[in-house]
């Protein structure tokens, strides 16, 4: 009995994957012109690695040749969702739409006591949506900074016993700010000098709550060239995480309660400093494409919503007021560059910073492998790409590496950390070296 | 497979580069053409020792070895249509010598085309074949289908390239064929013998391949024909006038249609072919080629034409035939990609003969390709969920093959027969020209393990099929 209601449940979750990505996966013409674009296919040297080998999977398990559970997992779990396959098809096949789909499939299964799972369901229904227990996460992560407590943790060693995730993850931590200075949601912050745009800002979760400091220097910048402000209350986690782990009705209400929440604003901006969480802002458009209330909505929510470097080189040139010593290299972020389309800006503004030596890297535009919580689910694979990209930036004798996404940047730092090389190279958020340039703090 | 089997390729290779479940199996059982085999095992060999026991191993069991590089193929070389083993040669990538002195390269076969350019050219030297998949195909794969690209032209394929092999034979022995000389008359040529035998009768472990200076610049320029007999009056006319183009690409007005439709670039809807001419050397005297060129085309009838005056210019120019590839896949999810091949002087003939056959079966059909070789690319986009259309699709490709024969030219130019043009191997060849392919097959490879089941077509087969 209990059997038959398993395989019933399975056969709904095929039936909806093929509803859902068989064509997608149909446009694939196997022409392997995405295989040199992605990182773990570089780094597993296996097929099942590959864009074109996933797709081909997703296609088998929606025609029923392959198990969901048994043959897909795996090989899915185990893709970063850069997407750089995606801007590397000459065909357009959409691979993001694909791997969430797949996602959805296989998170579909009857309740299991996988730890893994729990752990994620955890973060993703109890945690990244709801901005208050972000805060506390922030400030809990700060008094732990402050109270001198992280040191004896570092010290001791002792975190990396129990956990060489955590441990990593806890050095790269940036120094979180007091919550005091965090700036309230529902405030307008008015421009510095005539006002030239309405903007409202998207502060995503994290972001908010571990990087509060790199929200308020986004939007001191803002103000400096001629933005007004807005925080809509009620914004919430944009859902990226977890459509990216196959929880397709809890992103679609989380886009709801943001388009909600910004529409309202009247702004002509909706401005994101988080590459991830701005693709999935941009992506509402196609998430709610289905939904004859809110597509229109989304249509529009989508359309106004930019990248922080895209406003600030569109209203430029910066007041810089100091010069930046040092050689400076840019790590794009995955979905700023594959999927916002975004990656001149952040380099030009770079590269007008007064005194600033700017350098390109190998591999740029590869993935880092910290991939949403990649790192934290699938540490060995994460941390072979990450010391491949360590020797990238090694040779451009960077002093700092700038990225433009939360995930990227305590990746990066894990990196250095992990190669010795933290009292010399330091990875920092864009936002950081233009504020630092402009004289702010 | 078998137990015992299993733990003799055990001592051969080890665990983690041999694969038996079904996901990684269903990941070699493809290539870029169609159809769907799935092997028994996949492996991933790392020298020729490896690969000499191996295939030692599947004489005494009579398992099947199919090679695969990068699974691009067009024609259905890697596929593993009779199960057995794939050998994945992607990890063959250790080497990669540039001998400046001699002008050679050393390469294992699992090197990336697009790496061999750019070392190449790193070394001021130059590696001329350049077919368009070359940032993913391996050159294992490109020596192994005689690959070529718009260069062809000038500088000719893959095969006036290689000049020595190091190949592991059907039973296992490891030969080397050639050296590092250009010249070289000892004895039967089994280089070029390899070289474009898709895999069949030998697995390539390392290559020795020529490279030639790098020419000192380059000259591109664009010709629009409204009607299609002129362009190919224009060809005619610029071979004939002692010039040769680095490249010389067509595309006719269904092609035009479709990348005005993906990126709209301002190409003209009426015009029934563009002619792109590329010229190289040293500056000067490409100079002086480009204009002729140019004005040759104007004599013949151009409506426009336009030479690159900047190298953003010159990329404009080819962005047009780039875009060609992902427009027309805009018109359906499934593309038949031939590469019949004609004398030059018989292009507007097969121009015309294409156009019929795409009125009379009412397909989606756009011709583009390297004009100047005759080497055409008839593309059909369909939909292979469509079985009607796909029934149309099948005549509509024996009646290419046949049109190309019948103008003396060839089934293909480039991409090979694998198992899709095997039923029209005699047709061009005669019933006594395949028997002798067969014999060296047989003298090879005894006991039929290496890539069976491609080039040589099964009993009973007269047409391609596409429908599974
Ligand atoms: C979009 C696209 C564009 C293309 N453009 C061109 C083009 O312009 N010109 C052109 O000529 N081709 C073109 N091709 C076809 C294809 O890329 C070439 O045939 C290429 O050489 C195949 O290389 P591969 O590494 O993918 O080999 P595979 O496809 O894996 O194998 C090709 C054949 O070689 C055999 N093989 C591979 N490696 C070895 C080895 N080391 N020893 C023995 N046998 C081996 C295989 O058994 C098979 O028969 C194109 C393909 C695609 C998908
Ligand atoms: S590049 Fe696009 S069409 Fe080609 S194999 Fe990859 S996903 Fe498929
Ligand atoms: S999303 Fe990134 S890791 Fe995943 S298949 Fe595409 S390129 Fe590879």
């Amino acid at each position: 009995m209990k059997a038959a209601a398993t395989s019933n449940h399975a056969n709904r979750a095929v039936e909806q994957l093929h509803a859902n990505a068989h064509d997608w996966t149909n446009q694939c013409v196997k022409c392997g012109y995405c295989l040199p674009a992605c990182p773990t296919y570089e780094s597993m040297g296996v097929e099942s690695a590959s864009p074109r080998g996933r797709i081909n999977l997703v296609k088998l398990a929606a025609e029923g040749k392959i198990d969901l559970q048994k043959d897909l997992t795996e090989p899915i779990e185990l893709c970063l969702g850069c997407r750089a396959c995606e801007t590397a098809c000459p065909v357009g096949v959409p691979y993001g739409h694909i791997l969430e789909a797949a996602k959805e499939a296989i998170g579909n299964r009857p309740p299991s006591s996988d730890n893994m799972t729990k752990m994620k369901k955890l973060a993703l229904v109890h945690l990244f949506p709801y901005p208050r227990r972000m805060n506390l996460l922030g400030s809990g992560a700060m008094l732990y900074q402050k109270s001198g407590l992280s040191n004896l943790v570092r010290q001791s060693n002792l975190l990396y016993r129990v956990s060489p995730v955590l441990a990593h993850l806890e050095q790269a931590l940036p120094a979180i700010e007091s919550p005091a200075k965090r700036i309230r949601a529902g405030t307008l912050i008015p421009s510095k000098g005539a006002t030239r745009m309405r903007v409202a800002f998207f502060t995503g979760c994290i972001m908010d709550s571990l990087m509060s400091r790199i929200n308020r220097l986004t939007i001191e910048l803002l103000t400096l060239v001629g933005c007004e402000v807005i925080l809509p209350e009620n914004q919430s986690c944009c859902g990226a995480l977890h459509s990216h782990q196959g929880e397709a009705k809890q992103a679609k209400a989380l886009a709801k309660r943001n388009i909600q929440a910004f529409m309202q604003m009247d702004a002509e901006v909706i401005v994101s400093n988080a590459g991830g969480c701005g693709a999935s802002l941009r992506e509402y458009e196609q998430l709610l494409a289905d939904d004859c209330e809110w597509s229109g909505a989304a249509k529009d929510f989508s359309k106004k919503s930019k990248d922080i470097s895209q406003i600030l080189h569109q209203l430029g040139p910066l007041p810089f007021t100091g010069e930046y010593h040092g050689i400076v290299t840019f790590q794009d972020s995955c979905h700023l560059r594959n999927v916002q389309k975004v990656q001149t800006e952040p380099r030009l503004l770079l590269q007008a910073i007064p005194g600033i030596t700017y350098v390109e890297m190998a591999g740029f535009d590869r993935c880092c492998a910290s991939g949403g919580i990649y790192n934290l689910l699938h540490f060995e694979e994460s941390m072979k790409i990450l010391d491949e990209k360590m020797n990238d930036l090694k040779e451009t004798r960077a002093t700092t590496v700038i990225t433009v996404n939360p995930g990227c940047q305590m990746q990066m730092s894990i990196g250095i950390q992990r190669d010795g090389a933290a009292n010399h190279i330091k990875s920092l958020h864009l936002v950081e070296i233009l504020a630092k340039a402009c004289g702010l703090n | 497979m078998k137990k015992e089997i299993l733990a003799a390729l055990g001592q051969i290779i080890p665990q983690e580069r041999m694969f038996l479940d079904l996901a990684e199996r269903y990941c070699y059982s493809y290539d870029a053409s169609f159809g769907e085999y799935l092997p028994e095992i996949v492996i991933q060999p790392k020298n020729a020792k490896e690969i000499s026991e191996l295939v030692k191993m599947a004489n005494l069991h009579k398992i099947p070895v199919y090679p695969r590089g990068s699974g691009t193929s067009l024609s259905g070389g890697p596929l593993p249509v009779k199960g057995g083993m794939v050998l994945d040669l992607t990890l063959l990538r250790d080497k990669l010598f540039i001998d400046r002195e001699n002008m050679l390269a050393i390469v294992s076969p699992g090197v990336i085309t697009a790496t061999i350019h750019q070392k190449a050219d790193e070394a001021g030297l130059f590696y001329p074949p350049d077919p368009s998949s070359s940032n993913v195909a391996t050159i294992g794969g490109n020596l192994l289908e005689n690959s070529s690209g718009p260069k062809g032209l000038k500088y000719g394929t893959t095969k006036e390239y290689v000049i020595g092999l190091e190949v592991v034979t059907p039973t296992g022995e490891i030969i080397r064929t050639g050296g590092k000389t250009v010249k070289n008359v000892t004895g039967y040529d089994l280089t070029r013998l390899i070289v474009g035998s898709e895999g069949t009768l030998g697995i390539v472990t390392e290559a020795i391949i020529r490279l030639i200076p790098k020419p000192q610049s380059q000259k591109t320029f664009v010709a629009h024909f409204n009607h299609f007999i002129d362009s190919g009056h224009a060809i005619t006319s610029i071979l004939s006038s002692g010039i040769l183009p680095s490249a010389l690409e067509l595309m006719d007005n269904a092609c035009i249609r479709a990348v005005e439709n993906y990126r709209p670039s301002g190409l003209p809807l009426q015009a029934e072919a563009i002619l792109i001419i590329e010229v190289d050397g040293h500056p000067l005297a490409i100079e002086e080629e480009i204009n002729k060129c140019a004005d040759i085309c104007k004599d013949n009838g151009a409506s426009y034409v336009k030479i690159a005056e900047t190298e953003e210019e010159r990329q404009t120019i080819w962005s047009a035939r780039k875009w060609v590839s992902p427009a027309i896949t805009q018109m359906g999810p499934t593309k038949i990609s031939e590469d019949a091949t004609v004398p030059r002087n018989q292009i507007p003939a097969m121009m015309e003969r294409l156009q019929q056959i795409r009125d009379k079966y009412e397909l989606n059909l756009v011709v583009f390709g390297h004009a100047g070789d005759g080497n055409l690319h008839p593309n059909i986009i369909t939909d292979k969920r469509n079985k009607a259309e796909m029934k149309k699709v099948e005549l509509a490709v024996s009646e290419i093959f046949e049109a190309a024969i019948e103008l003396g030219g060839t089934l293909s130019g480039e991409h090979g027969i694998g198992t899709l043009k095997s039923p029209y191997m005699e047709m061009e060849l005669g019933a006594n020209g395949v028997i002798m392919m067969k014999k060296i097959k047989e003298a090879w490879d005894p006991n039929n393990i290496l890539n069976p089941g491609k080039i040589f077509a099964e009993k009973g087969q007269t047409k391609v099929v596409l429908l599974t």
